[in-house]
């Protein structure tokens, strides 16, 4: 009987030593995992909602573009702009620029670049078509419309 | 009395090492945003050689389900004037699976369906003829908002992936979670999209009017 007694006593705290590592161990997957935003966002970006959302595959063919209303209206103005990488950039330039991004692919992927459509959700579709039409011309066909999940 | 000190303060206190540890991975947390590449996927029409003229395609009015949107987001749904989105997936399947006029391979098609998608066609000679002919258009004005774009492109891609998902026998979510880089999954999808090619016209934009 006062085996047992002495047994339950000496196990009455749990162990903690090993939860530094543990703790290090969720640390190292977070920065591991996290991506820094390396850019900016010159826009304000609320994205729409849909359901039927798809995700892509490679991650490395994506090249983005944002539109919204500028954030620093002194600057910009209060009419939407297009951010592509780290600049304020015209409709006239987006095929410029998706010759540059096709460029960074290899050879052979370089007609499966996807184009993420980042818009805020007040934009109206003028912009939009505009930056569609330039696309076509620059035989970047696919899109993807940048959505966040329906909360219901 | 020094020496003693000495003794002591030989081993590190690893104590508030966690301490530390949390502080970093709350940092992180924090820091974090998941890039999330999610969205809805479209493809945009080859562009146009100003040298050749648009073709001129002869499409029967009935296969065509035309969604126009006006500048103040109201919508003209064959020709039907609605004030919301409801429903309008569920037209569009029915519209999609009618199978008005059918020829050999798409009665062949039809025989393939299960039972529920069979349940929706109606066989309305005003409708379409069958799936591989029919088309849905989406027409926005310059003023529409791009909210309201989305919405509608998102339910008629919704009727879509509700079909296929249905022929394989999975929901829709299950479907559009199919990876093709599993050869396996890659059999369902296609098998789901078989002969019923997601035909989604993107008219360009009216300029008229909006702005």
């Amino acid at each position: 009987m006062s085996k047992f007694k002495k047994k339950n006593k000496t196990e009455e705290n749990i162990p903690t030593s090993a939860l530094p590592d543990i703790i290090f161990m969720l640390l190292f997957f977070f920065m591991v995992t996290t991506v820094l935003r390396e850019q900016e966002l010159l826009v304000e970006q609320k994205l729409p909602q849909a359901t039927q959302l798809q995700k892509l595959e490679k991650k490395s063919l994506i090249s983005y573009l944002y539109v919204g209303k500028p954030k620093n209206t002194s600057l910009y103005g209060t009419e939407p702009i297009i951010q592509a990488n780290d600049v304020p950039i015209t409709t006239n330039d987006i095929l410029l620029w998706v010759n540059q991004e096709k460029d960074n692919l290899s050879e052979a992927e370089r007609d499966q670049i996807t184009i993420s459509l980042k818009a805020d959700r007040d934009v109206k579709m003028g912009p939009i078509a505009d930056i569609q039409f330039e696309l076509r011309e620059a035989d970047a066909r696919k899109v993807l419309y940048a959505s966040v999940g329906k909360t219901k | 009395m020094a020496r003693k000190k000495n003794r002591m303060s030989q081993e590190v206190n690893a104590g508030s090492m966690a301490d530390i540890a949390f502080l970093l991975l709350i940092f992180f947390l924090v820091t974090t945003t998941i890039a999330s590449d999610k969205g809805i996927t479209n493809i945009l029409p080859p562009k146009q050689d100003p040298n050749v003229p648009p073709p001129d395609i002869k499409k029967n009015e009935r296969n065509i389900f035309k969604i126009l949107i006006n500048s103040n987001d109201q919508l003209l749904v064959e020709d039907d004037f609605r004030d919301n989105t409801e429903g309008l997936d569920q037209d569009i399947k029915e519209f999609v699976l009618n199978f008005g006029n059918p020829d050999q391979e798409n009665v062949d098609l039809y025989n393939t369906l299960p039972p529920s998608l069979k349940g929706i066609s109606s066989k309305d000679p005003e409708s379409s003829d069958h799936p591989n002919e029919a088309v849905v258009s989406i027409k926005t004005n310059r003023g529409t908002s791009y909210e309201l774009y989305l919405e509608v492109l998102d339910l008629v891609k919704k009727a879509y992936f509700e079909i296929y998902a249905e022929r394989v026998g999975l929901t829709a979510d299950e479907y559009r979670a199919l990876s093709s880089r599993d050869a396996a999954e890659k059999e369902l999808m296609q098998r789901g999209k078989e002969n019923i090619p997601m035909a989604i016209s993107i008219a360009e934009p009216d300029k008229t009017g909006g702005e």
